[in-house]
């Protein structure tokens, strides 16, 4: 994986950079020691790793903003980093570069019931802001699968999802503001207890925007009360084409389940040897349909989905009858990475967006693909609005391997693209998919994107060589614009 | 009496764009100018009408996407959903009316491009939240495409919702693709009479914390409702469902009076009146729109009451109209001062509707003169160096 040339001048300058630096944050806050360094060498992209030059830990929005100034002045690039979960090295050190690490933003500020938010510092975990509400029966929407180690702040940087992102939304649609500093320092709040922007909506494009924009130093998010019931359905079918009609069906019959889940052969197996959830082994597609609301909603819905899916031809349906056996049919899925895990020394999680309907397609051909690389390939799917998981099996100790994986992983994205889909739907694009964004996006695309990043970050210093596979060049694209599909600097250096 | 140019095509929106800019002249996009109104008046020589790039894209219900044409009729969006049993989830206002425009003009892209949500803005988010895709020409001409057609997308910066909201000063908007989501089987209304503005806003606060999914929840005051006051609690979906929740929530406001439900006809009329703020279709007054946290909802009754206006709430309490007299500066600094006094940096006051000097003269959105006005700035030309498109239509500088 290529990055920004580091430079050398930086690097040479690390001793009186970490002077500096300790006299905006004082003791622990500045770690140069190497051993110390190595902790951050790689989030949880793990076949990318670099020893960052120094990391920072601030404790205070006046900390993060003079850092953010002082690095600015100083041409010294930022990494901004929560809890190092990124899927797609989304915190990557730099070997020229600081990591700025927001673990020490750790509070829950405040609960306010009466207007159903969270004012919370971004350090927080995903989970601790349901765990701060919850005696209340409240709960925060967006739960990606790391939600026990994963921060709000990451999860801002990544607009992350999870399995009940089709009704209840990403982390974008349940943020409603941040406090955020710029990379010159410039500290700005968007948004707040309230509902819209004012004016423009910064605060849509800072979502996602996977710390090239700003760092979040305070996030006020929606919590809502928690369903009454939840009850959830297993359904083995015998294709994948049964299986993908019968999500389609449900939709069509206006129903929104809290989260539609799909595995196939290969995932089934995996889950089930792991963790003994009961899942039928002779099926070709397993489906977990969740359903919550009020109790007579949810019996109405169960009958409504059942009958949808007995129409199609599934091959077994179950409806969990307690808690404990909803959590079972679940158990299988969410341990679905570690049990692939078990089977493979390393596996690679790919994360495309497809439509629906193209489904059966991709799996036929993801299967073709899998014999011409030579490399094993198991999927889980987010059934209801399209978000693929294939998970590419490999031994990074076998010369070749990782490179095949790597291969593999782009050819499968592609083919997302090719179909109407998109090369991510929740993980994010990071250094794993950068180069890829050309299959995606033309040239007039991607240099308007890089055109918003240079109206927050002029200079470049903010988490660069992330996204874009081409760094942004500010100061030209105040005079030149793209012509004919045919970007004006076609010298200009590829990662 | 400005020069209109017309552009059938995205392509000869860019062209048009791109004359434009190379004349170092501004244009002022519009598609059927329903909410011309609304903003700062744009400065600009020429009108570029955008209402011929119309027509459905492509709809595909199954994966809840619509791709469409800007300047397709909303009236046409509706029935086509409706059709297939879904819905704009946002609830889009039809705001014509309060311009003076008739009812039912307004398209699908000055739908996304105002950024206004209606009642069940509160539960179910705004233009943003379903804009999924945008294709666009920016102020050099140069045509950009933002997003994608699938619902759940993180690749790249989420330009669409930028874009959603941005009235027109950040591209000249040639496609959009739309969330779309099923169309409740039914809905019923729960009304409790003559409540104070006080004790409505806790009612629905309380209401809101339970497990009912109350899609949308309004307080008109008596002046509005010919007697008492009503606070209004929409219950949507399926029907053993409706009936569960309507049952959960007189249970939990017990001792609040209730008065008859409205069944789904007057459900749908009802909740019209409120998304359109259609008691303040007078189109000689001047027009407010306060967002705040929800429990701040008082705060409408007490300036409508200290400057001779009107109010409703919708949003919970959350979202304020407010109808004032005529005055040279639209009231702008005794309204705009109480709700910062109210709520600090949560909550703006935008002005919706004023006569054309009023609405040059005083910022109609909040933030000018802050950090976050220099950054718009710095955003707008990035899209549109040149100022070329909608100048001046959100803030002076931008």
């Amino acid at each position: 994986m290529r990055m920004p040339a580091p430079d050398g001048r930086t690097i040479a300058r690390r001793g009186e950079l970490v002077t500096a630096l300790r006299k905006i944050v004082p003791g622990e806050g500045v770690k140069a020691d190497d051993a110390e360094l190595a902790a951050y060498e790689c989030d949880a992209l793990t076949a990318y790793r670099q020893k960052p030059l120094i990391v920072v830990l601030p404790e205070t929005v006046e900390q993060v903003s003079q850092v953010l100034a002082y690095c600015h002045r100083e041409g010294v690039k930022v990494v901004p980093r929560g809890a190092g979960t990124s899927l797609s090295g989304g915190a990557l050190p730099l070997a020229d570069g600081i990591v700025l690490g927001m673990a020490k933003f750790n509070r829950v500020l405040e609960v306010d019931y009466g207007n159903r938010v969270a004012v919370v510092q971004p350090g927080v975990t995903n989970l601790a802001v349901t765990q701060a509400v919850a005696g209340r029966g409240f709960y925060y929407a967006p739960d990606p699968s790391s939600q026990i180690a994963c921060t709000v702040g990451g999860n801002i940087a990544e607009n992350s999802g999870g399995v009940h992102c089709l009704k209840y939304g990403m982390t974008s649609n349940n943020l409603l503001g941040v406090e955020m500093v710029l990379m010159d320092g410039t500290i700005l709040r968007l948004g707040g207890k309230h509902l819209d922007a004012p004016g423009l909506d910064l605060m849509g494009v800072v979502c996602g925007s996977e710390g090239l924009l700003g760092v979040v130093t305070e996030a006020t998010v929606r919590i809502l009360r928690a369903p009454e019931t939840q009850r959830a359905l297993l359904i083995g079918f015998p294709s994948v084409e049964q299986a993908g009609a019968t999500v389609a069906a449900v939709i069509a019959a206006g129903v929104i389940p809290a989260a539609m889940e799909m595995m196939d052969r290969a995932a089934i197996h995996a889950a089930e040897a792991f963790v003994h959830a009961g899942y039928p082994l002779d099926v070709e597609a397993l489906l977990i349909a969740e359903l919550d609301g009020p109790e007579a909603e949810v019996a109405h819905l169960i009958a409504v989905v059942e009958a949808i899916a007995t129409k199609h031809g599934c091959a077994s349906v179950r409806a969990s009858a307690d808690e404990a056996e909803r959590l079972r049919f679940w158990a299988g899925r969410k341990a679905a990475f570690p049990a692939v895990g078990r089977i493979s020394p390393d596996y690679f999680c790919m994360d495309g967006t497809i439509p629906r309907n193209r489904l059966p397609e991709v799996l036929n051909r993801m299967q073709a693909m899998s014999a011409e690389f030579g490399l094993r390939v198991a999927n889980v799917f987010h059934a209801g609005d399209g978000n693929l998981h294939p998970l590419i099996l490999y031994d990074a100790d076998k010369p070749g391997e990782l490179e095949r994986a790597e291969a593999f992983g782009a050819a499968i994205l592609e083919l997302c693209v090719e179909v109407g889909g998109v090369l991510t739907g929740e993980h994010g694009v990071g250094i794993e998919k950068r180069d890829l964004m050309e299959v995606q996006f033309g040239p007039e695309d991607l240099a308007q994107q890089q055109r918003l990043k240079c109206a927050f970050d002029e200079s470049g210093l903010l988490n660069p060589g992330k996204v874009f596979p081409t760094l942004c060049r500010c100061a030209e694209y105040g005079r030149v614009h793209v012509k004919g599909g045919q970007f004006r600097f076609p010298e200009l250096e590829r990662f | 009496m400005a020069e209109v140019q017309t552009a059938w095509t995205a392509q000869e929106a860019a062209e048009v764009i791109r004359a434009a800019a190379a004349a170092g002249e501004a244009l002022e996009l519009v598609g059927q100018g329903t909410k011309r109104g609304f903003g700062r008046p744009v400065a600009a020589d020429t009108v570029l009408d955008l209402s011929g790039l119309a027509g459905i894209v492509r709809y595909e219900p199954e994966e809840l996407v619509l791709t469409l044409k800007p300047g397709t009729p909303m009236a046409e969006v509706d029935a086509l959903l409706a059709e297939g049993g879904q819905m704009l989830a946002f609830e889009p206002p039809d705001l014509g009316p309060l311009f003076g425009q008739p009812t039912g003009q307004g398209t699908i892209g000055g739908a996304i491009l105002c950024g206004r949500g209606g009642p069940r803005r509160l539960s179910a988010g705004a233009p943003r939240d379903h804009c999924l895709g945008v294709k666009a020409v920016n102020g050099l001409g140069d045509a950009y495409a933002g997003g994608g057609r699938v619902v759940k997308n993180v690749t790249g910066f989420d330009l669409p919702k930028l874009i959603a909201g941005s009235f027109g000063t950040l591209g000249a908007v040639t496609e959009l693709t739309v969330k779309v989501l099923p169309a409740p089987e039914t809905s019923v209304t729960l009304r409790l009479e003559g409540l104070s503005v006080e004790a409505a806003v806790t009612a629905m606060a309380e209401a809101m914390g339970t497990p009912a999914q109350v899609s949308a929840a309004a307080f008109l005051p008596a002046e509005l409702s010919a007697g008492a006051s009503q606070t209004l609690l929409r219950l949507e979906g399926f029907g053993p469902s409706v009936a569960a929740r309507a049952a959960h929530l007189r249970a939990t406001l017990a001792g609040q009076p209730f008065a008859a439900d409205l069944g789904p006809e007057e459900t749908r009329a009802v909740w019209k009146t409120v998304a359109d703020a259609a008691p303040f279709a007078n189109a000689g007054a001047v027009l407010w729109r306060l967002s705040v946290p929800p429990s701040h909802g008082p705060l409408g009754a007490r300036l409508a009451a200290r400057l001779g206006g009107r109010y409703l709430l919708d949003w919970a309490g959350g979202g304020i109209w407010l109808e004032l007299p005529p005055a040279p500066d639209a009231h702008a600094g005794v309204v705009r001062s109480a709700l910062h006094a109210a709520v600090g940096h949560d909550g703006h006051a935008t002005l919706v509707r004023a006569p054309e000097g009023a609405r040059a003269a005083v910022d109609p959105f909040d933030g000018a003169g802050s950090p976050l006005e220099t950054l718009t700035a710095r955003v707008k030309a990035q899209f549109d160096p040149g100022g070329v498109l909608n100048p001046g239509r959100m803030y002076a500088g931008a």
